[in-house]
């Protein structure tokens, strides 16, 4: 995972997950900038990122990360200020949008007012000049798939959003592109619709075993869907992995902190021998962690725990970090604690509820914060 | 809850109705001026051209008070001042077909030249647009009468555009242009291009750009962009638009009267003809209500199409 940053000139291709298979979309240290002079935005610096035929990828980030720029360079819609974008080998870099095997949906879904649900679906293949016996199957097939047969005649305007979403699926899929981009296209749903829509999409993306590049802020729907998440922030690429890889190892405090809940800690090197390196936490602990590659750690380095993993135990009893419990929130499935160590540091941990109960710990209870040493994950600077 | 609260709502929904209804009152009573004006200043000369459309004209103006179909048949059909021989009033039908189709040429030249206004304006950010649109109701500042004579001295024989082409040696003898058709027709088309531009902004204004990048990803280029979606998207627009540049073209008087010289007449010129010089105010009443007629049916076709977009929805 660590060949996972991605700066200039490095094309990236991390992750395990159908690996051996060939590139479908490669961004060559593409940057975008907006605007001229004093004022100008780089929304995108020098990023290089390989996205592989059938893979559903994932640009992850908060908003302003420049995921949606890549996105609208892919399509065609913006051209890099420096870099190349190239499609299954060939450099597209200068093609309008109509010239790309690639299409979109979009957050808005951006159905045709005008045109009724039919007639937006058979809409690229109309353009692309097929036959009209070949376009009113294709419609009809598409919409089976996305099981909005009864609406074919209806006007855009009378459908529910979920509908218009399936719409806007079977649009972009119709002309069978060689890539689906989606550009946050379950942000206008309700939660129930959106958890439908993303084993929808999954499906489809199965079936039709298109390319799916996907763009989104919402961490849990990334690691739900995606083969292969990229985690930018501020116009970089900063890893890019399986979901497995990123929630697990993530590559730096970014990304640790960005996808899922994390605790971060400082600890002390004590010594390094190999891959392996010692460490000392507040001053008792000591753990040997992995160390990613090629980093040649300082005299402290900063680790992070997920609180799923840390393990609390009487002050007497534990082997781990003392700790004051300072507040409890009850939450059904899970307890979480938060816990104050000597130092002053916070800690979060997350504890399942079992059904014979188990020790519950109280507000001002001495404890002891303890985790198994392979959940001590060693960031880079 | 429903019980208890019930009784107390039912008085206060009451009072709301009433004071409802005291609003629509007062509302009818500010705008009773206005309205009874418009009553009084629309349809009283309406009625009075109506009126004189089938009376006897007078021997030097007015009218006699004595029914008579004169003054319609005439507009169609020309009597022989000696032997009373019926024939098609070819002048006045040249007249009709001249209006007709300058004003559909009007129409359809500022709409070729409006649309790409209206649609840069429509894309400038919108900080710029209220510039743009300010620059083209510049023209409004001047009296009509003031901007067609400015016209005349641009393509006049001894004009700025001809003595420039000479000079160029572009042309070799001065081009008569002005008293022709073409001479109405460019002041036709300066006169009303902002009439054509402001509906078809408002309409882009309202396009949902999203909707053109969504056509160009789904393979449509430019000019399919532009037919399929865009067009058919701001058709409001280019009906309003039309409708707005060729009621009054078909009505024009100042225009054709200036530039055209005194033939190249059009509707307007030969109802002030009737009125003044000829003596005919039967015959004038009734090409004003024959010029009412086409801008009716005019009108009558922009409304089915308004209703028939809106039923699109």
């Amino acid at each position: 995972m660590q060949e996972a940053i991605g700066r200039a000139g490095t094309p990236i291709n991390g992750g395990s997950a159908q690996s051996g298979s060939r590139v479908m979309v490669e961004a060559r240290a593409v940057s975008k900038h907006f605007g001229s002079g004093e004022q100008v935005v780089k929304a995108l610096d020098a990023v290089s990122v390989g996205i592989r035929e059938g893979e559903f990828f994932t640009l992850l980030g908060p908003s302003g990360c420049g995921k949606t720029t890549l996105l609208r360079l892919i399509a065609g819609f913006e051209h890099p200020t420096a870099g190349a974008i190239l499609l299954d080998g060939a450099d597209i870099s200068g093609l309008p949008p109509f010239r790309r095997p690639v299409n979109t949906v979009f957050q808005s879904y951006a159905l045709f007012p005008h045109l009724t649900v039919a007639e937006n679906i058979g809409f690229g293949l109309e353009m692309l000049g097929r036959p009209k016996a070949e376009i009113a199957e294709t419609v009809a097939e598409m919409l089976q798939m996305v099981r909005m047969e009864a609406m074919r005649d209806r006007q855009t305007s009378q459908l529910s959003g979920g509908q218009q979403q399936r719409v806007a699926l079977a649009r972009a899929l119709a002309p069978r592109p060689k890539v689906l981009l989606l550009d946050e296209p379950l942000s206008a749903l309700d939660l129930k619709l959106r958890k439908e829509m993303q084993v929808e999409l999954k499906r489809l993306q199965t079936e039709t075993g298109i390319t799916f590049v996907f763009v989104t802020h919402d961490q849990g729907e990334a690691l739900a869907m995606s083969d292969r998440i990229a985690v930018m922030s501020e116009g970089n690429v900063l890893q890019v992995g399986s979901p497995t890889e990123i929630y697990e190892h993530p590559a730096d405090h970014f990304v640790a902190s960005f996808i899922g809940e994390t605790n971060f800690l400082t600890a002390a090197v004590e010594g390094v021998d190999g891959g392996q390196v010692r460490l000392r936490l507040g001053g008792t602990l000591e753990v040997r962690a992995g160390l990613p590659d090629g980093m040649a750690p300082g005299p402290s380095v900063t680790v992070v725990v997920r609180p799923e993993h840390l393990r609390i135990a009487d002050r007497d009893a534990g082997e781990g970090l003392p700790a004051t419990v300072s507040d409890v929130v009850y939450l059904g499935t899970d307890t979480h604690y938060h816990l104050r160590l000597a130092g002053g540091e916070e800690l979060f941990a997350r504890v399942q509820n079992r059904p014979e109960g188990g020790e519950a710990w109280r507000v001002g209870d001495a404890v002891s914060a303890g985790f198994p040493p392979a959940a001590v994950r060693v960031l880079r600077d | 809850m429903a019980g208890p609260a019930a009784p107390a709502l039912a008085p206060a929904r009451t009072g709301e109705t009433a004071a409802r209804a005291a609003r629509i009152r007062r509302n009818w009573l500010l705008a009773t001026p206005a309205l009874v004006l418009l009553l009084l200043a629309a349809s009283g000369p309406l009625l009075v051209v109506v009126v004189y459309s089938v009376l006897e004209p007078g021997e030097y103006s007015g009218v006699v008070w004595e029914l008579s179909g004169e003054g319609w048949f005439r507009v169609l059909f020309h009597r022989d001042i000696f032997d009373d021989t019926l024939s098609l009033a070819d002048a006045h039908l040249t007249i009709f077909w001249r209006s007709a189709s300058i004003s559909l040429l009007t129409t359809a030249i500022t709409l070729v030249l409006g649309f790409p206004t209206a649609y840069f304006i429509a894309t400038r950010p919108p900080t710029q647009r209220m510039l743009w649109l300010f620059l083209v109701t510049i023209p409004f500042w001047t009296n009509l009468l003031i901007r067609t004579f400015a016209i005349m001295e641009v393509i006049r024989n001894e004009g700025i555009l001809n003595s420039w082409a000479m000079k160029l040696g572009l042309i070799q003898a001065p081009i008569q242009i002005l008293y022709t058709d073409t001479a109405v027709l460019i002041g036709m088309v300066y006169v009303y291009l902002p009439l054509m531009v402001l509906p078809l902004y408002a309409a882009m204004e309202r396009l949902d750009f999203r909707l053109v990048e969504a056509a160009y990803d789904l393979y449509a280029s430019r000019w399919r962009v532009l037919t399929r979606v865009i067009v058919p998207l701001v058709r409001p627009g280019i009906v309003a638009g039309s409708i707005l540049v060729f009621i009054p073209s078909l009505g024009a008087y100042v225009t054709p009267r200036v530039l055209g010289g005194g033939k190249n007449m059009m509707i307007s010129n030969l109802i002030e003809l009737q009125f003044g010089e000829g003596r005919n105010w039967p015959l004038g009443a009734a090409l004003s209500m024959t010029l009412l007629a086409f801008v009716m049916v005019a009108l009558l076709v922009y409304v089915r199409n308004m209703s028939k977009v809106e039923r699109r929805g």
